[in-house]
């Protein structure tokens, strides 16, 4: 499998996501610095966490122009399989990608701890080994938003990815670290092969995480 | 000199504003055979202000034990380092950003992440964790709230950003930091043993080359600001307060890590303190040459700068280097691929000065040695008070006292309770390799790629060093080793973070003394050098100074990751046993503190041999696969500790345990103690091999059900103590 993981300056789970990779999917990917400007050929790009161009302003929106992000969006709508996660998910929102957008988290305040989420479609690339799922949070802004237009067509159309839920798999007020519409963790396109989430997928991989619930989201690409 | 007989063209009053005394300036002139021009003057008063010569505090830091067979670089470079096998190295510091962080909490504090984290890139290693040790005043005082959100929000601002996780720290609150909090920030970096860098200038015209972000007019005279007292106007001060770009940092990290792997660079220093008067004079000292620098070249962000702003800003995220010349565009091209500033602003010279010219003309011209070897160095007079003095509580005085609502009491003051709010603000897991998140006894990072990890603690007791500064000294060292011990790690080194007041009083200057030989003595017993550290004097307001706070930070290996240990508790019929001696020590405890509101009773007295004796033990039995976790007994004593026990791996207990004085079991702070968990099958391997030990070992209760219920007193259910646990914080 052919992997591709964007580095932009400022992105730090680069690294991360391509050691996860690496012991899951069992080769090493190809980091694509943002200034290149094509990807040929690639089963999987990643749009890593971070913060891109510092984040100083609104959150993935200089990245979103960097001169790479032409090629993802290309590839993205020829139907290669399209990640991205915490900033990277910002970034796929503001280019268009995906729809939506992330706000400050309700608490007004930088949330890193574990969370639990709960695949809402496991019949994608993504999710087909997904099951309710332990992994970390580290943001600032990843409080979800679309506006009820949106939130129907995204609903009507299976592109709800994850929603935070608690323990027992129910989906409530108290379990929503981050002020999310309807707990919502992550999402598809209308086509279901680009996802964007909050949740690192890439700290929850192997044993010394203290849970490897990650892996799944990983090893759905395999099979 | 005095006052009466001055008699240079240099107006005195400009000489007292740049922080040096009178005589100090009349050294200058007879170094320099003339007075000194305006940007002279200002290199001098940053050179030799406290924070950057150390002229209190030299004489006393050189009484520290500083090499051990793992140490590789002891202290007097931008970081130490120590060898963890297999070829790595750790490399390590802790560092005060007091000052400016009582005046602008989130950029002092923000900065003061940012100039540890290059410190120790600047040696060649990557980033792998940071700590912070923070103390704060009165949870009451109108100004803590404030203070505890900006710190905490730039402390998670920068880290979060750049990308290296805040593993742990200690948070403390007391009246006496109610005028000046102290911020100290901790970075531990890895490197490969053959690939370290240090800050020797060599090569005569060789390129001195600027890189990072561009030089401003923010922080001038800060370490200057850092070296004085506070009185009511210091908000004035503000402008000497810096500003943090974590974002230009990360960029300047991965292209100095890049330009690392080539054979480019011959010298490289951080512009932290006094910007790049003390680097560039660093590199020189160190190398015994001189250097020649053209200010014009210096990128600049505003317009019209002088030659003595240039020198004074402490603009952050900024680099001096000397590289190899044929190297010179190999290097440019890979900091613009970075976007970053890259100028070759002077030259590497046999002169044995400081050249600086701008503009054609020359602005400054000083023989290094009158700036380094010259600086002054004084043996302050000092007076050690006698330690408080120790009381004996006995049964009786604690007759009405009920143990379970005293225990609810505790862990829900603000220097016992939770300090989730703070840790789940901070990044704690990005680079994927930690391996014990905040909350236990000591953070554990794995060193990436390989099985063994990092142990890292970070530990002061002021009230102890404050009623008896040997002891003090000695416990802030051991409290730490005992904390890298109950991880599973073996301690190897410290860096140390002096924070006191105002030196030239000889009281202060006498609890200095006093904390260095406890210090001194713990490391040397229990071979855990300092390899680095820094020292932060003048924390006074209006005269009124801190306590004593010398802030450790040790450092210890795990060779084999899965024998790292945590303080939650694991199963329920696993039996919990303290090891150490109990001697129902309530002096100066949290229990009076917090309970009777009293601050009395004497420090309590460490046993070094004891500390040796049961700290080899535990690590003896962690390889023997005996326990299950371990905590230290610290702050609070046994019940508290037993209650973080239960918290943390949402088990209950049932104590059964029969005293005559119970109140001094629970709440006691005798050192040299630890709380273990043993499986049903492993209880007579650990109590044989104790006894051989000669370790006592006593028997606290079985692990199960949900609540701590000690037998004939009373039980509290674990939702309970979590809720007074996470209280405070949360309605922050």
């Amino acid at each position: 499998m052919k992997t591709h993981v964007i580095v932009f300056p400022g992105s730090n789970c680069d690294r991360d996501v391509a050691v996860a990779i690496q012991n899951i999917i069992g080769s090493s990917p190809e980091m694509v610095w943002h200034k290149d400007s094509t990807i040929n050929q690639s089963d999987l790009i990643v749009v890593p966490g971070g913060f891109s161009y510092g984040d100083y302003l609104r959150c993935g929106a200089m990245a979103s122009t960097s001169p790479i992000m032409k090629s993802v969006i290309e590839n993205a709508n020829k139907g290669v399989p399209v990640m991205g996660i915490c900033n990277g998910f910002q970034i796929l929102i503001e280019s268009g990608l995906l729809q939506g957008a992330l706000m400050r988290n309700s608490s007004l305040s930088f949330i890193c701890r574990d969370i639990i989420i709960k695949p809402t479609n496991t019949k994608t690339i993504f999710t087909n080994k997904s099951t309710i799922s332990k992994m970390p949070i580290a943001h600032n802004e990843g409080n979800y938003f679309a506006n009820s237009n949106q939130i129907k067509e995204i609903e009507d159309n299976d592109q709800i990815a994850f929603q935070y839920c608690d323990e027992n798999g129910d989906i409530n007020a108290h379990s929503n670290p981050n002020g999310s519409i309807n707990n919502i963790a992550g999402v598809f396109n209308k086509s279901k092969n680009v996802l964007g989430m909050m949740p690192h997928p890439e700290r929850a991989a192997e044993s010394i995480h203290g849970c490897d619930d990650g892996r799944n989201i990983f090893e759905s690409l395999l099979s | 000199m005095t006052s009466s007989n001055w008699h240079f063209d240099t107006e005195k009053s400009l000489v007292e504003s740049h922080g040096l005394k009178l005589d100090e300036f009349e050294k200058i002139v007879e170094g320099l055979g003339r007075e000194p021009n305006l940007t002279e003057l200002g290199i001098f008063s940053a050179m030799w202000n406290e924070h950057c010569s150390y002229k209190s505090s030299k004489y006393w830091l050189k009484k520290l034990p500083t090499s051990g067979e793992r140490v590789i670089q002891g202290p007097g470079e931008n970081a130490g380092v120590i060898d963890i096998d297999d070829g790595d190295v750790a490399v390590f510091k802790m560092e005060s950003h007091n000052h400016p962080s009582f005046l602008e909490p989130y950029q002092g504090a923000a900065t003061g992440v940012g100039g540890i984290l290059r410190d120790v890139f600047t040696m060649g290693a990557r980033p792998v964790a940071n700590m912070n040790a923070l103390r704060f005043g009165d949870p009451n005082h109108p100004k803590t709230k404030h203070l505890v959100s900006g710190v905490v929000g730039g402390i998670g601002g920068y880290g979060n950003c750049i990308g290296i996780p805040t593993v742990g720290g200690e948070v403390n609150f007391h009246p006496s930091y109610n005028g000046n909090i102290l911020v100290n920030a901790m970075t531990v970096g890895i490197a490969k043993k053959d690939k370290i860098f240090y800050s020797a200038a060599a090569g005569i015209g060789n390129p001195v080359v600027y890189v990072g972000s561009k030089t401003g007019r923010d922080g001038i005279h800060g370490a200057t600001m850092a070296s004085s007292e506070f009185d009511d106007d210091s908000e004035e001060k503000k402008p000497t307060v810096q500003v943090g770009d974590p974002f230009t940092e990360k960029l300047l990290l991965e292209a100095c890590l890049e330009l690392m792997k080539e054979d480019a660079i011959i010298a490289i220093q951080d512009m932290g303190a006094a910007g790049l008067t003390s680097s560039s004079i660093e590199m020189a000292s160190k190398g015994n040459v001189g250097i020649d620098i053209n200010l014009s070249k210096v990128p600049m962000r505003a317009a019209n700068m002088t030659a003595y702003e240039l020198m004074l800003s402490e603009s952050q995220e900024r680099m001096l280097m000397v590289i190899q010349p044929k190297k010179e565009e190999l290097a440019r091209s890979i900091f613009k691929k970075w976007d970053l500033e890259f100028e070759v602003i002077g030259e590497v010279t046999d002169t044995k000065k400081l050249i600086l010219h701008m503009d054609g003309e020359e602005q400054a011209s000083i023989p290094i040695n009158i700036l380094v070897e010259d600086a002054p160095e004084y043996q302050r007079d000092y007076i050690v008070n006698d330690p408080s003095p120790l009381i004996s509580f006995e049964s009786k005085d604690f007759e009405d006292k009920d143990i379970i609502s005293d225990l609810l009491k505790m862990i829900s003051h603000p220097n016992l309770c939770s300090r989730k709010w703070i840790w789940e603000q901070y990044d704690h897991m990005v680079m994927a390799d930690t391996v014990v998140r905040p909350g236990s006894d000591a953070a554990v990072v794995r060193v990436h790629g390989t099985n063994k990890g990092i142990a890292i603690s970070t530990d002061c007791s002021p009230t102890y060093c404050r009623h008896n500064s040997y002891e003090g000294g000695k416990h802030a060292v051991v409290e730490t080793w005992r904390n890298i011990v109950a991880s599973g790690a073996e301690p190897i080194a410290i860096t140390d973070c002096m924070n006191f007041g105002n030196p030239e009083k000889p009281e202060i200057m006498g609890q200095f003394v006093e904390c260095i030989r406890g210090m001194g003595d713990a490391c040397s017993k229990l071979n855990y050098p300092v390899i680095s550290g820094n020292v932060s004097l003048y924390n006074e307001t209006n005269g009124e100074g801190i306590y004593p706070t010398p802030a450790i930070g040790g450092v210890g290996l795990i060779r084999d990751l899965s024998n790292t240990m945590t303080i939650d508790l694991k199963n329920e019929g696993n039996v919990l046993y303290l090891i150490g001696e109990s001697n129902n020590h309530l002096g100066n405890s949290h229990y009076l503190s917090i309970i009777q509101s009293r601050e009395d009773g004497g420090t309590p007295s460490i046993n070094l041999d004891d500390e040796l004796k049961n700290g080899k033990f535990i690590l003896d039995c962690i390889a023997k696969k005996l326990l299950k976790s371990v905590h230290d007994v610290g702050e609070g004593g046994v019940l508290v500790a037993i209650a973080e026990m239960c918290i943390s791996g949402k088990q209950g207990i049932k104590i059964d345990i029969t005293k005559d004085f119970l109140h001094g079991f629970f709440f006691g702070e005798d050192q040299a103690r630890y709380l273990v968990e043993v499986s049903q099958n492993k209880l007579e391997q650990l109590e044989v091999d104790a006894s051989k030990s000669a370790v006592k070992i006593e028997r606290i209760g079985e692990i199960g059900g949900t609540s701590i219920s000690i037998n004939s007193i009373g039980e509290v259910e674990l939702s309970s103590l979590i809720d007074h646990h996470t209280k405070w914080f949360n309605e922050f």
